[in-house]
């Protein structure tokens, strides 16, 4: 036994994440991680067992993005580590703060191949944002406080900390606090000169046609209020990017939409027409510029990000201001002065003309189910109050497109990676970190099959979740794809999914099948009310396509659109 | 104005050098050469050694790049936790060299011919054996390009370069070296083998 001043590596992993504010992790053991499971049961840590490492990953992220506190996941060596290696990618290309503790063998067998031997911190390098491998227990505190503090500031970004067995079962009476974090060579707060911000607001106010590209960085950075409040201020149109969504309320009057490959045309035209893009928090990812060398031409453009290395990568600027989002609005918000943009805004809405009976909602009920209608009914059932968290893929831009988001932090989607399977578990960590929010798990037949092991999680905890299979029997967006640019050969993409509803039973959990619109409604309604997590599968249509879309490498102003209703007259409401 | 790409009047590509300190703990090294192969950044040499303040490193880069490029590398490097400052040191005066050995084929009626060529360069002569002798220089690259083009005709049995390291003039800028962080004291125990080179 101990004395009162000794303590294990692995009584102080769990003290220094207690120290943190850490209560919950996601985890699953193994040989290699024994030691800190079995001083686990000391602290008042909860501890939710999952069904594989990927899932751990991404309900830390998930639980991050409800939150933005640092989700935790642990797994034990070898085979438990690199399955995180999906959701560490995840986290990664989403800025989303996840620290991930792995068991690895003794230090003596480190390089032997030993049993459940991986080399972990090589393989998850370039997708965290640092990482460690601790071979010592004197160094367990000092790495974890610093992981964490890596892992919240600046950008935030998954770190993963790989401790031997050895360093957790050896004692150590040294202390550490996490006051001594001292990383000489971080630098996560710049802060940009006065005379750059002067540039910046001298663009504002000379721009007739200035649009913000809301990004992720502002909920990331909690700059709602900022934003919304120079959007006012200057009556600046504002475009969403797809992580950006939640950033300023659907239904604010000067919130277009979502941008880029699927979002709405008069959004995009609004930027191929401004003269000045303000780029808050965002990065314009190929799915937002379409073709490079043709976007926004006749804008001037201000990038705002917290990471120089974002500046000038895919879209020359023509000022830089690198700093924390919602410091800098602080600074450039003064300095901007109050404009009426009437005759912009009203050109927009103009774009926005006929676009709207194009719109599915406006088509007649002919007895098919479309996931439009599902996700348009969900939305209004939940009174757009719902997290909910998507995929990859048409489901995902059904969501973003017909799911109103008006509060932060109420998308939870894997944007820059592009995950299936990421919904199910994102759901739970978001559920587990906000249990007195309605969760909505909206997810397509394919990637629901990636991680549906999850549901044995839910049922162990005795979570309220809510889930939504949009079933179409195809990878859909992929046969979309082939569809587009592969002349209808639908090679891999015709799917066969088990009897989802059964299955959610099998797991103790509610099920149900719905084929015919006039039935969602009262599906919805009853899955909310029953306390436990119910699956509802909706048969849609299985050919349906997402418009609009603009294809890879097609300048953003040529959109496929939608195509115009047959049993509907152009003007009909 | 620009035309909304990242191409444009900076794209010229040239061989840039970049001084890089960085905190001397494991991995490290594997950390700098996984971005730059990971970004898709070309190096043509890169040299590593202990700076003046204990436990940092220095590194000289040379990359072939254009302007923006190089700016992206300098933020991706800086963007790493244990890099502690990196500075391209293109545009500044600078003495930039190159340690490099030849063992060049010197029969004994050649050898005074060879040894006469070496020292009229300025190489020194390090090593004598009966059919070879071994020429080793510091200088430019450039100038050692020119040292291997003399001493070609002979034979160059072996060669081995460095890499450029770099420093800028004192005229220039005398670079403050970034302090290295407060480590609290560890215990160093057996089961962590020193193979002696430096943990980088």
């Amino acid at each position: 036994m101990n004395s009162a001043a000794t303590r294990t590596g692995a009584q102080i992993l769990w003290e220094s994440l207690l120290e943190e504010g850490v209560r919950t992790v996601f985890g699953y053991p193994g040989g290699a991680i024994l030691p800190a499971y079995d001083a686990l049961l000391d602290y008042p840590i909860r501890h939710v067992l999952v069904r594989h490492e990927q899932g751990a990953t991404h309900m830390a992220d998930g639980f991050a993005r409800a939150t933005g506190e640092v989700g935790v996941a642990v797994a034990t060596s070898g085979p438990g580590a690199t399955n995180m290696v999906t959701g560490i990618a995840t986290a990664m290309l989403d800025s989303s703060p996840i620290l991930c503790v792995t068991g690895q063998v003794g230090s003596r067998l480190i390089g032997t191949d030993a049993f459940q031997e991986t080399d972990v911190t090589g393989v998850t390098l370039p997708i965290t944002k640092h990482n460690y491998l601790v071979t010592e227990v004197e160094d367990i505190a000092p790495a974890l406080h610093e992981a964490m503090y890596v892992a919240r500031s600046g950008r935030p970004g998954p770190v993963l900390v790989d401790i031997t067995k050895d360093a957790q079962q050896a004692s150590t009476d040294g202390r550490w606090d996490r006051a001594d974090v001292d990383l000489p060579g971080y630098r996560p707060h710049p802060d940009p000169p006065a005379a750059e911000l002067r540039r910046a607001a001298r663009l504002v106010n000379e721009a007739r046609r200035p649009v913000i590209l809301a990004g992720h960085g502002i909920l990331i950075s909690g700059a709602m209020a900022a934003v919304r409040d120079l959007a006012e201020r200057g009556q600046i149109p504002v475009a969403m990017t797809l992580l950006g969504i939640g950033s300023l309320p659907a239904d604010h009057p000067l919130n277009m939409g979502m941008m880029g490959m699927h979002g709405e045309s008069w959004v995009n035209r609004a930027i191929q027409e401004a003269d000045l893009l303000l780029a808050f928090g965002m990065r314009f990812d190929d799915r937002v510029t379409g073709r490079l060398a043709t976007y926004a031409p006749k804008a001037r453009k201000v990038h705002i990000d917290i990471d120089p290395a974002e500046f000038n990568k895919n879209v020359r600027v023509d000022v830089a201001l690198a700093g924390d989002l919602d410091a800098v609005l602080a600074r450039l918000g003064p300095l901007v002065a109050a404009r009426d943009r009437s005759p912009w805004l009203g050109r927009i809405a103009g774009f926005r003309g006929e676009n709207a009976v194009r719109d599915i909602q406006h088509l007649p009920d002919s007895g098919r189910l479309y996931a439009a209608h599902v996700i348009h009914d969900i939305w209004r059932i939940t009174e757009g109050r719902a997290i909910v968290t998507t995929d990859v893929g048409q489901h995902q831009m059904w969501e973003a497109q017909y799911y109103r988001h008006n509060a932060p932090r109420s998308l939870i989607t894997s944007g820059g990676l592009g995950t299936m399977g990421f919904a199910l578990p994102a759901g739970i960590g978001a559920k587990v970190a906000r249990p007195d929010d309605e969760v909505w798990v909206i997810a397509g037949d394919g990637g629901f099959q990636m991680t549906m092991c999850e549901l044995a999680t839910i049922a162990q905890e005795r979570l309220k979740l809510n889930i939504a299979i949009i079933n179409n029997g195809y990878l859909g967006m992929v046969r979309q794809w082939q569809e587009f640019f592969y002349d209808r050969r639908y090679a891999g993409t015709p799917l066969l999914s088990p009897d989802f509803a059964a299955l959610a039973r099998a797991f103790g959990l509610g099920g149900e099948v719905v084929t015919r619109r006039d039935q969602v409604d009262d599906a919805v309604q009853r899955a909310r009310a029953d306390e436990r997590t119910v699956v509802l599968e909706f048969q849609v249509e299985q050919e349906d396509t997402v418009y609009p879309m603009v294809p890879t490498g097609a300048r953003l102003q040529d959109m496929i659109r939608r195509p115009k209703p047959e049993a509907a007259p152009v003007g009909a409401k | 104005m620009n035309d909304g790409s990242t191409g444009g009047a900076s794209a010229t590509i040239a061989a840039r050098a970049y001084a890089v300190w960085v905190e001397d703990r494991p991995g490290v090294l594997n950390r700098v050469t996984s971005l730059f192969r990971r970004r898709g950044f070309n190096i043509e040499s890169l040299s590593v050694g202990r700076a003046r303040a204990p436990g940092v490193s220095r590194m000289t880069i040379v990359v072939l790049c254009d302007a923006n490029t190089s700016r992206r590398l300098v933020e991706q490097l800086s963007r790493l936790v244990n890099v502690l400052r990196c500075d391209e040191l293109t545009g500044t005066p600078s003495i930039r060299h190159e340690l490099a050995m030849f063992k060049v084929s010197a029969a004994p009626e050649e050898r005074t011919q060879v040894i006469q060529l070496a020292t009229a360069t300025g190489a020194r002569i390090v090593d004598v054996a009966l059919e070879s002798v071994v020429v080793e220089a510091t200088a430019s690259p450039g100038r050692i390009d020119g040292l291997a083009e003399v001493l070609r005709p002979y034979g160059i049995l072996e060669q081995v370069r460095t890499g450029l390291v770099s420093m800028a003039r004192s005229a220039a800028s005398v670079m403050t070296e970034p302090a290295p962080r407060q480590l609290p004291r560890r215990v160093t125990s057996a089961a962590e083998p020193d193979d002696g080179t430096g943990s980088v």
